[in-house]
């Protein structure tokens, strides 16, 4: 078991090394630095005492072993277009970021969850059979309509909610908050929402299928032969069961919202690391681009890392129990 | 032909309206694009056809200033939108088209080849394989597509921009074929027809393209209807997002972008038609591949 | 308070399907006494399990009790088995490895039924869950254990303990010890046996297994295609075979006796028909070397209260 883990953190370390590597070149060799730091009328004494400064002679291993280096300490560059350190800039606008994500994250969960268990335990209704319905529609749907759709409802024409910013925030010092104000809270509700719409439709899918499945087991129908409530059945049995898989899956899942961040961010103009992002590529900013890359690369790595030793931990509980005893 | 006609596939066609509908959906969608250039009451980007005056006219109601009516109305600059959702719809069906041409061509090859070869190769593509799968495919697309435009000189980037955009999304996509091919390709392998082939002598590129070929292609089918959702999908966000199809030349995800300046004051049908459009191409797309893929699992037959 | 416990009058499950109605139990009528245990054996898709089902209530759609009247202790309850399920009536399953949910431990689910159907407090029942296990031969202490630690033969000693910790009169046992390894066979159905015994409750042992009928059962009730074919006393139908379906089943059963060894193992011609292709008139008459010509106009009650079959009119 020991041996499967340890090869399961070499992967990430080569996946984490090649994350590294191909930030760096695009860092290093996409667009030129030279030209885009000084401009290009500069002269060519000024030109050289900068690729001096910078190593860009040196070769290339040690470049990427410093350009690693410095990544570690948070030193990114400086920001072709707002020539701004770029790691200030991530960390002004990360916690907006994370917050959308957990507002989301949290939507999708509750709403997945009770919406699967639902249509799981009334396979026939008109709710059951609409709510399904909509969720085939949903996966056609692609994010940033939901937004644009539910600004012009909510926003233009019924003038609930605010349709672009964060609102009023508060500053913590390291942190800017939406939580504590109500226009804050009031700004997240839309873009939390459609951040969370695709992951809400995953796990209702998800919740929905892993439930039926359970209900069709033996130890339902042994339940149910001693007589125990439907309601017994369904949550004191049923739930536990179907929960465990759906929230491995579902915690995968949660990648996938910080890329889909970069959309519900651009919709609403929400100044998280998301939009900062989709302004480097237009903008072609160069430092901010492969910072970005390489912060969300990590994190993906990890969090797939994470989720599958949460699932080597959950299933051998069981499989271990098997296998020690074996007299009657 | 008779025999498509008789198959059991095609029965199942015939009994299944959602099947039909959706894909006469989408047939109707691709002549439209084609035949844009007739259909068109103008042409859009024309810029000497432009009247600016014709801005902001409301469908069916005919313009104060110069009297034309426009089916679905006009955008800010006056263009008549029913014939720019028309090209629109071309450019945004052309990427998505080619993207999973792109992608389907090469994840066939490698996973032909990963297949068929097996060894270091296969080790490899597989390798590569799980890495970009760790990442969300739109990410990986603009990854792609902002390195390109980096490399680009700034004069090229906007011509370029739907050859990149295929490019990205194309290479987001390969993942899916190449693994399904490898594992089919693997199967095929040990059959006796490619010992066969072998004996007389054929090479492994004969072999693998001429022979094993026709022989996995049967659930690419499948994929490539899904993927050319997904890559419609794609390309509509990435262009909404402002890094695809610029507005000279837009897909339907740029017509939204417009469309969206200008919900709060009141034009709501420069949004609405063109959403109604995509929505209605990915959804019967998605329609499609899904019934696509219950009708040919072998397993529910 | 007489001795009949349970009543099946003209028992009828169907299924609609695609292929049309099919008749999964037709016409079945039988009793159950106080205190005895009748066996149901058959063939697989004889309709054993289908009339297990419907005495609980747990028939699912498509399938439903479409006629015939089930009485228990003197009252109606066709209409509403749920009103038995469980505390009267319980029922134990073939695979002891899925009965159980995995993700509980023994004792909450003993504790669970206990005070779903029995009006004490959560210590006495815990107490009584202790009781149970210690009753079938389990250490009370490994109460707080999940079930993958239990070996197949104490699974089932654990769902045994479930099915009467609700002090029921009746017990369905539907192939208990079919998935159990043969030697543990035979523990498991001595214990039954010595619980339901000891407290007079009634067992109803489904199987396919002749050997385990004939260890363990007081009556036995032998079905085919959806029909009984014979019942009457183990002993009595066991070495005095009525009905030929009956005497087909004993002959091919192998026996060790010297003079059988050597000699080929005897087959009934023909397989049991599916349920949409039932002959007419008696079930078994395309199969039967003694069938006469009424054998396929009409279908034979049981007569002589003993088998559905028109021999048994010139025999009586």
């Amino acid at each position: 078991m020991l041996l499967i883990i340890l090869r399961r953190l070499g992967q990430s370390f080569l996946v984490l090394f090649l994350v590294a590597f191909v930030s760096f070149m695009i860092f290093r060799y996409v667009g030129n630095p030279v030209d885009n730091l000084l401009g290009q009328e500069a002269t060519n004494d000024r030109r050289d005492a900068l690729i001096e400064a910078l190593g860009l002679n040196d070769p290339l291993h040690v470049q990427y072993l410093s350009f690693v280096g410095r990544a570690l300490q948070f030193d990114f560059g400086i920001s072709y277009r707002t020539a701004q350190p770029v790691a200030d800039m991530i960390i002004q606008r990360l916690p907006a970021t994370l917050e959308l994500a957990l507002v989301s994250a949290i939507f999708a969960m509750f709403v997945g969850v009770v919406a699967g268990v639902y249509t799981a335990i009334n396979r026939r209704g008109f709710i059951a059979n609409s709510i399904l319905s909509s969720s085939l529609i949903g996966v056609s749907l692609p994010t940033f309509l939901i937004g644009v759709l539910l600004i012009w409802v909510f926003s233009v024409e019924l003038k609930w909610l605010p349709s672009f910013g964060r609102g009023d925030v508060v500053d913590l010092g390291f942190w800017t908050t939406g939580f504590l104000t109500v226009s804050g809270l009031k700004s997240l509700i839309l873009p939390g929402i459609t951040l969370g719409l695709y992951q809400m439709t995953l796990i209702m899918r998800l919740t929905r299928a892993e439930m039926l499945e359970v209900l069709r087991q033996d130890y339902i129908k042994f339940a149910r032969a001693r007589g125990l409530q439907d309601r017994t059945v369904y949550f004191g049995h049923a739930l536990k069961n179907t929960l465990v898989p759906v929230i491995t899956i579902a915690g995968l899942q949660l990648g996938s919202i910080v890329a889909f961040a970069i959309i519900t961010e651009t919709v609403f103009q929400w100044p998280g690391v998301g939009l900062m992002f989709i302004n480097a590529v237009y903008f072609v900013d160069i430092p901010v681009m492969s910072a970005y890359l390489l912060l969300v690369g990590t994190l993906f790595v990890l969090i797939n890392l994470i989720v599958d030793l949460l699932y080597l931990v959950i299933d051998p509980r069981l499989r271990d129990g098997q296998l020690k005893r074996t007299g009657g | 032909m008779r025999r498509f006609l008789n198959s059991d596939f095609f029965y199942a066609f015939t009994r299944s309206p959602l099947a039909i509908v959706s894909l006469l959906v989408v047939v109707l969608m691709v002549l439209s694009a084609i035949l844009a250039n007739f259909i068109a009451p103008t042409n859009p980007f024309d810029a000497a056809s432009l009247n600016l005056m014709n801005g902001f006219t409301a469908p069916m109601e005919p313009n104060m200033f110069t009297g034309e009516t426009f089916l679905l109305g006009t955008d800010d600059q006056g263009r008549d939108l029913f014939s720019a959702i028309l090209f629109g719809l071309r450019v945004s069906l052309f990427v998505g088209v080619m993207a999973v041409g792109l992608a389907m061509v090469l994840g066939v090859l490698l996973g032909l080849i990963a297949g068929y070869l097996g060894g270091w190769l296969d080790t490899l593509i597989m390798r590569l394989a799980d890495i970009q799968m760790t990442f969300p495919s739109i990410l990986i697309a603009m990854l792609i597509f902002g390195v390109a435009r980096g490399l680009l000189p700034p004069e090229l980037r906007e011509e370029m921009a739907i050859t990149v955009l295929i490019l990205s999304i194309g290479l987001s996509e390969w993942v899916t074929f190449a693994r399904t091919v490898r594992g089919s390709t693997m199967v095929e392998k040990e059959k006796e027809y490619v010992s066969a082939a072998r004996l007389i002598g054929l090479n492994p590129w004969q072999i693998m393209l001429r022979h094993i070929l026709p022989n996995v292609l049967g659930p690419v089918l499948v994929i490539a209807t899904i993927t050319l959702a997904l890559a419609i999908i794609a390309e509509a966000t990435l262009s909404f997002l402002g890094v695809g199809a610029p507005r000279t030349e837009p897909s339907l995800g740029t017509l939204i972008r417009v469309g969206q300046d200008f919900l709060f004051s009141g034009e709501w049908w420069i949004l609405l038609f063109p959403a109604l459009t995509l929505l209605a191409l990915a959804l019967s797309v998605n329609l499609f591949g899904d019934w696509l893929r219950d009708t040919l699992n072998p397993r529910l037959r | 308070m007489t001795d009949t416990l349970l009543e099946l009058k003209g028992l009828e499950v169907t299924f609609t399907t695609r292929r049309g109605t099919l008749k999964a139990v037709d016409d079945l009528s039988l009793t159950v006494k106080r205190g005895e245990i009748l066996g149901i054996v058959g063939e697989s898709g004889a309709g054993k399990s289908m009339t297990g089902a419907a005495i609980i209530g747990l028939i699912d759609p498509p399938g439903r009790v479409s006629n015939g009247e089930i009485w228990f202790e003197q009252q109606r309850v066709d209409k509403n088995p749920e009103s038995m399920r469980g505390r009267q009536v319980s029922m134990v399953f073939q695979d002891p490895l899925t009965s159980l949910n995995p993700l509980r431990t023994v004792g909450d689910q003993l504790v669970e039924t206990i005070l779903a159907h029995m009006d004490v407090t959560k210590a006495e029942a815990l107490q009584r869950a202790r009781d149970g296990l210690t009753e079938v031969g389990i250490d009370p202490d490994r109460i707080n254990a999940y079930p993958h630690a239990f070996s197949g033969g104490m699974r089932q000693r654990v769902v045994i303990a479930l099915a009467l910790a609700t002090e029921p009169q009746l017990v369905i046992a539907d192939e208990p010890t079919t998935a159990l390894d043969v030697s543990v066979q035979a523990q498991v159905l001595d214990l039954l046996k010595k619980l339901c015994r000891e407290r007079g409750t009634s067992v109803i042992l489904i199987t396919h297994d002749m050997g385990v009928i004939a260890q363990t059962s007081d009556r036995i009730a032998v079905m085919y295609a959806g029909r009984l074919a014979e019942i009457g006393e183990t002993r009595e139908v066991l070495t005095n075979p009525q009905h030929p379906y009956t005497q087909g089943l004993m002959a091919s059963t192998p026996s060790v006796d010297a003079k059988s060894f050597g000699q080929e193992l005897f087959q009934i011609p023909g397989a049991m028909p599916k349920l949409d292709a039932l002959p007419s008139g008696c079930a078994f008459n395309p199969r039967c070397s003694q069938a006469h010509a009424r054998c396929q106009a009409d279908r034979p009650p049981i007569l002589a209260d003993r088998a559905a079959c028109w021999l048994m009119e010139n025999a009586s």
